[in-house]
């Protein structure tokens, strides 16, 4: 079998520098070939190393989901309680003695409403807010529900609008009507597909007529349905309905976002004026601006997302070195592999090339294993939890560029280690 | 004059103890030479082509390959050197045991920057040459002894280097592959590449046209055969 060879030996090869896109094609390719093969031979052991980055990417994907999706409904929800929005609550929020609970106290009155529509230029709509439940009947259904009593001005202020009908008027608040309005849920619990306006329901065992539908609004921010509603005149809920002349709250906005300070002064200013009290002396009522509740909210999901953060980059971590000890043993263990690359021309820094990339082949595979699970798992949060999620791309491109750079970091020195070995020691290594 | 070494010496610390594994090698050879190295366990023969193979560099003396000082160079260097210059067949094969034998053939050619469509060809040319076209695909634990030692053949003779270093290439083999493997070192020789070959056996050391034979780290004898 010997005899046939034809060999042209000769002149002595050019020594060419290499350019970019040959290191690219002809370089970094095989050697990520190479490091799948690598891989995929010791299939256990390259899942094993992967899990860390699996779940910590999973665990930082997951929870920029949650975070995010909280954020969102949130936004949202703070938003369907209408722009610029400013809550007046009857007594006091600050502490000292024993005090009832805001809400509970009967400081507000509706003479304050009409005080503020006069006085507060920075305020553009106040409605008062008479709330309670009841028992509402129509033909054969019933449902317990809450009852709104307020205005014309409800409209405005909670930028909420009829999508049938009409809505309450100065007729029906002064007339003590018994029209009412229906949120989307109550029309479903009550009549189902037919349509409600001109019928009469039963409330409290009150005949109303129904003048209209609202608009359907979904979650309030404390996570109430607020198309379970009816709306009445504030002046039929107190004398028909719920026997008392107290307002359970106060809903005004300001004219504009950078007026909202202003307002929140103004009727604070007002307020204290009419309820006569003392310079020094506590508010007998409380104002909460809805921009600052959304700020605290984003605030503590911000800190949640810090906390969580710092758990999936302890994950990552324990990834990284995990991704560390293999690669030391996988070098030792392809020592002899070393001494025959670098015996054909391999460079220390080919070989280091080598092993680096089969580090960040690893952790990047272990970063795509982490997104698609991190993904469903977000979903599944999403279908089966009150949370809401939503997986954003900056996420993804986060903890990919994360897992990458954990593969770098973590696999420089052993792939440091090998392009130092003599490769005279590394032939003769059994 | 491909190879001249003028007062080669190796000096190895273990611990405390120097151990002298060259004392003062000088040798010339041609370029087209089948040289054998001879000699007992502990002569120097491992440590002389160590550094005729730029694999290692002497403590002190010079080493001319193909008219050029190596002693000075770099690891960097080295591995060019040996990527297009040199090519290495050893007892044991050395052969990648996860790569077929195509993609060891391949091998130095990846790392000497050959376009992969052109690397495929040359091995593939080399294999047959061989006369193992047919094998390419097979790794080489599904080849025979000799098989896996025509590979690593093609895989040394692949970048056109001037000369092969042959470290006991029949020594894993039994004497009718073994005398096939020395055939095809000899037709490569009569080719034109120079063939330098360590190797116990003096009937596979009368192959050559010259026998070198080593004691001690010094040069016992030099002499034509054959």
């Amino acid at each position: 079998m010997s005899g046939a060879i034809i060999f042209s030996g000769g002149g002595r090869a050019p020594l060419r520098p290499r350019n970019t896109e040959i290191v690219i094609t002809m370089y970094i390719l095989p050697t990520v070939r190479i490091a799948l093969r690598a891989l995929r031979v010791n299939k256990m052991r390259s899942g094993l190393t992967m899990l860390g980055i699996i779940i910590g990417v999973a665990a930082v994907i997951t929870m920029l989901a949650v975070g995010e999706g909280a954020r969102a409904s949130l936004a949202k929800s703070v938003q369907s309680l209408g722009s610029n929005l400013v809550l007046i609550l009857p007594g006091s929020s600050t502490s000292g003695g024993a005090r009832l609970g805001s809400g509970n106290v009967d400081t507000l009155v509706i003479d304050d409403v009409v005080a503020m529509r006069e006085d507060c230029s920075a305020v553009g709509g106040v409605a008062p807010i008479v709330r309670g439940s009841a028992q509402v009947v129509y033909a054969d259904r019933n449902w317990n529900t809450s009852v709104l009593g307020t205005d014309e001005y409800f409209e405005v202020v909670r930028d909420w609008s009829v999508v049938e009908g009409r809505f309450l008027t100065r007729q029906d608040v002064d007339g003590r009507t018994k029209n009412c309005v229906l949120g989307t849920a109550v029309v479903k619990e009550l009549f189902g597909s037919d349509d409600p306006v001109g019928r009469v329901i039963r409330i409290k065992n009150v005949p109303f007529t129904v003048v209209g539908v609202l608009a359907e609004k979904g979650q309030s921010p404390t996570g109430q349905d607020q198309d379970d509603t009816i709306v009445v005149a504030y002046t039929t809920a107190q004398t028909r309905l719920f026997g008392s002349t107290r307002l359970n709250a106060v809903m005004a906005t300001a004219r504009s976002s950078e007026l909202l300070d202003k307002a929140v002064d103004q009727i604070t200013e007002l307020l204290r004026q009419r309820h006569k009290i003392p310079p020094g002396e506590d508010d007998d009522f409380s104002i909460r601006n809805l921009t600052e509740m959304l700020a605290m909210a984003e605030m503590q999901t911000k800190i949640m997302a810090i906390l969580l953060g710092s758990v999936a980059s302890v994950s990552l971590l324990v990834g990284g070195i995990g991704i560390m000890n293999i690669m030391l043993v996988s070098v030792t263990e392809r020592t002899r592999e070393i001494g025959i690359r670098m015996a054909v021309g391999a460079k220390g820094r080919d070989i280091l090339l080598q092993f680096l990339i089969e580090a960040v082949v690893l952790s990047l595979i272990g970063g795509l294993i982490g997104i698609a699970l991190g993904m469903g798992l977000s979903a599944l949060i999403g279908r089966f939890s009150d949370f809401e999620t939503q997986v954003s791309v900056l996420s993804v491109v986060l903890s990919f560029g994360f897992a990458a750079a954990v593969g770098i970091f973590f696999g420089y020195y052993p792939a440091r280690k090998a392009a130092a070995m003599d490769p005279i020691v590394a032939l003769r290594y059994e | 004059m491909i190879i001249e070494t003028r007062g080669l010496t190796k000096t190895y610390r273990m611990g405390a103890v120097e151990v002298d594994a060259l004392r003062g090698v000088s040798l010339g050879v041609e370029a087209g030479e089948f040289l054998s190295v001879m000699g007992p366990s502990g002569s120097g023969k491992s440590t002389l082509m160590n550094i005729i193979g730029c694999l290692d560099r002497p403590t002190t003396g010079s080493y001319l390959f193909e008219a050029r000082e190596m002693s000075g160079l770099d690891d960097a260097e080295f591995a060019h050197v040996r990527n297009r210059r040199i090519g290495f067949v050893f007892q044991t094969f050395n052969l990648l045991p996860r790569l077929s034998a195509l993609k060891n053939v391949e091998l130095p050619m990846v790392y000497g920057g050959v376009p992969p469509n052109a690397r495929r060809e040359r091995a593939l040319a080399m294999l047959e040459r061989v006369g193992l076209a047919d094998r390419a695909g097979h790794r080489p634990m599904e080849l025979s002894g000799g098989q896996q030692q025509r590979v690593a053949i093609a895989r040394a003779l692949v970048n056109e280097p001037a000369m092969i270093l042959a470290d006991e290439p029949t020594g894993n083999l039994d004497s009718r592959v073994g005398a096939e493997i020395m055939g095809m070192l000899d037709s490569l020789n009569k080719a034109g590449v120079t063939i330098i070959m360590v190797t116990h056996d003096p009937r596979v050391a009368d192959a050559g046209g010259r026998r070198v034979i080593l004691k001690d780290g010094m040069v016992e004898s030099d002499e034509a055969v054959g």
